[in-house]
């Protein structure tokens, strides 16, 4: 999945302009809202954040009424008030609190499998990358061993042995997602390690330390933030697939995966059971896929003026662009 | 090459000595294995036979020892749901899933070179934002909701294809096999558009073009030539990745191959034969890394000079 969208920043044929001045004064919000998709996905991703964060408080106690005599309500009916508009599931619980229940499951996982796989990642990534020689080998050599297995096999070894807790479905995706983060930050810090302001650094006898801190992670910042932006649909994808397998998040708890699987059955007679928790992480992951082509182009400054054009200039050719 | 080859193989080794070992580390880290290799109804004696049979009370490295020779007499153990040999039960499995793989994998590079350079042809036209946005759509589905999807529509609804099985020849092929491409083809579209673009662009395209070769001709003999390396490499990574589809999809079809294999010996607790299919599985991705590198070598000439890392 790392080189999802490498091909997207592909030049469309045309050269940018020179450097626009103009530019770097659009704010990052205003090139966001002129990119309506990318706007949208930004936009869905918030609100399925938000439900996953306030969403459970609000729900309280109902989310697990069970009524076996209302078991597999038909959706788009709102005979039984907003909560059932979506229908019940096979226990006569409302489907849409089950899918509130299973966004905040969906945020609780893939939010720290990619902050901590990010963080750890990036630190021994542009120390590899820095340093170069044998810390790079070493780095290297185990990233690609990690990526040339499949997760999936990784995390079903590890939670057949361990627990299936939510705690080790995100220590299991942390370790498989490492690599990618971890090869990125090594290939821009090794650049970025013999450009002359870092040789100026180190003259003047700034420690390693510092250098990476203060001149190498502001610069591959954007580059890694691309990088979660993409992985957040990856590592949502896998804790989904885990789930719906059996060997993710167990029952009582909810996630769309599992969901997903405990309709599986009644496919024949209750289709939205298994539908609607799938549409929920199409739309949370396509969201993140398309976030993430924004994100890469919107802080690539090569690539940006193609955001900060207005839309009738970017059709036309680009150079016409004032410089 | 071959300096570059030798590098990669080594890589390779590497992995299987690290599948190796984790296998038998993890197995020995809960603490008493044989909680992970029996059933949890085993009684106290019973467990203790079982210890006193398979080694567990001998020191750790001796247990290591054979373990590691175990797997090199190809011998790991019998399965306790069938009480066949866990090697036999893999290596029947085993073609099921290639078929798969293979038949997935030709559809998705074929599709995927066709769209991409259609795409690619005309950067930003209809054909190609549509390309765009469909690939990104199919590479952001899960594999899992794709097949009930398909099962949904196709199976219940429609009622034109089987539900789950291998019995019904061809028409049991083809959800699965839809299934698996729809998402790898997303993946490939982009890689070949984005490769085929820059190809398209390159001097010695322009040259061509300027010499009077045929759009048709530029296409085919000069850019897919030069978008092929980036194309192969992930395609590679999607064939070793293939295990992940392969164990969802098989689980749901039914389809007897590893995948199901493993999903069933982790649901029966049965260790013997998910520690075989785990690692002929990582002896298979390891023949897979060394074809793909060979490839990859013969097609691009700047590969066999390595540059450092």
């Amino acid at each position: 999945m790392t080189s999802l969208l490498d091909p997207m920043t592909a030049a469309d044929g045309a050269e940018p302009p020179a450097r626009d001045q103009r530019t770097s004064r659009v704010s990052l919000w205003l090139m966001l809202w002129r990119d309506k998709l990318a706007a949208f996905a930004a936009l869905t991703l918030t609100i399925v954040a938000l439900i996953a964060l306030v969403g459970p408080v609000f729900l309280g106690d109902v989310a697990n009424d069970q009524d076996l005599l209302r078991a597999k309500q038909p959706p788009f009916s709102l005979d039984d008030g907003w909560l059932y508009v979506l229908g019940t599931d096979s226990l006569g619980r409302s489907m849409v609190v089950q899918l509130v229940l299973g966004a905040r499951t969906t945020f609780s996982i893939a939010v720290p499998a990619v902050l901590v796989a990010l963080v750890i990642g990036s630190v021994v990534g542009m120390w590899a990358g820095y340093h170069r020689g044998w810390r790079e080998t070493v780095a290297m050599r185990t990233a690609d061993v990690l990526l040339s297995f499949p997760s999936l096999l990784l995390a079903v070894v590890v939670l057949y042995v361990f627990s299936p807790s939510a705690a080790n479905i995100v220590l299991v995706l942390v370790i498989t997602r490492i690599p990618v983060y971890l090869r990125t930050a090594r290939a821009e810090a090794a650049e970025l390690q013999s450009r002359t302001f870092v040789d100026a650094a180190r003259t003047f006898g700034a420690p390693p330390t510092a250098i990476i801190g203060r001149h190498v992670f502001p610069i591959i910042l954007p580059t890694l933030l691309t990088v979660a932006t993409l992985e957040f649909c990856s590592v949502t994808l896998a804790e989904a697939s885990l789930s719906f397998l059996g060997i993710g998040i167990q029952p009582p708890g909810v996630s769309w995966g599992l969901m997903v699987s405990e309709g599986q059955p009644y496919l024949s007679t209750a289709w939205w059971l298994s539908m609607f928790p799938g549409v929920a992480i199409v739309i949370t992951t396509l969201s993140a896929t398309i976030l993430a082509a924004w994100v890469r182009i919107a802080t690539d400054p090569d690539q940006r003026w193609r955001l900060a054009v207005p839309r009738r200039g970017r059709r036309r050719t680009p150079l016409e662009v004032p410089a | 090459m071959f300096r570059y080859v030798r590098r990669r193989a080594m890589t390779s080794v590497l992995l299987l000595l690290f599948v190796l070992l984790g296998v038998f580390a993890l197995a020995r880290m809960t603490g008493d294995p044989t909680s992970l290799y029996l059933p949890e109804s085993a009684t106290p004696a019973q467990r203790e036979a079982f210890a006193e049979i398979n080694g567990f009370n001998d020191p750790l490295l001796v247990q290591a020892y054979d373990y590691i020779r175990g797997f090199l007499h190809l011998d790991f153990g019998t399965s306790l749901r069938t009480g066949e040999s866990a090697l036999t039960m893999v290596l029947q499995a085993f073609p099921a899933t290639l078929q798969l793989a293979v038949t997935t994998m030709a559809i998705a590079i074929f599709l995927a070179i066709v769209i991409g350079s259609w795409a690619a042809y005309r950067p930003n036209s209809l054909a190609d934002r549509l390309a765009s946005v469909l690939s990104m759509t199919a590479a952001s589905v899960p594999d899992f909701w794709l097949a009930i999807s398909g099962i949904w529509i196709f199976a219940i609804v429609l009622g034109i294809l089987p539900t789950s099985g291998t019995d019904d020849g061809l028409l049991s092929w083809v959800l699965p096999v839809a299934t698996l491409t729809i998402g790898r083809l997303g993946v490939l579209v982009q890689v070949v558009r984005g490769a085929m673009i820059s190809a398209l662009s390159a001097p010695s395209v322009r040259l061509a073009r300027s010499v009077g070769a045929g759009n048709v001709r530029v296409v085919t003999h000069h850019a897919l030539r030069n978008a092929a390396a980036p194309t192969l490499t992930v395609a590679g990574d999607l064939a070793v990745g293939m295990i992940n589809g392969a164990v969802i999809v098989e689980s749901i079809f039914g389809w007897p191959g590893i995948g199901k294999l493993m999903i069933d010996a982790v649901i029966s607790r049965d260790y013997a034969v998910l520690q075989a299919a785990v690692l002929l599985t990582a002896v298979a991705i390891f023949v897979l890394n060394i074809v793909i590198d060979i490839c990859y070598a013969l097609l691009d000439a700047r590969v066999r000079e390595p540059a450092k890392i």
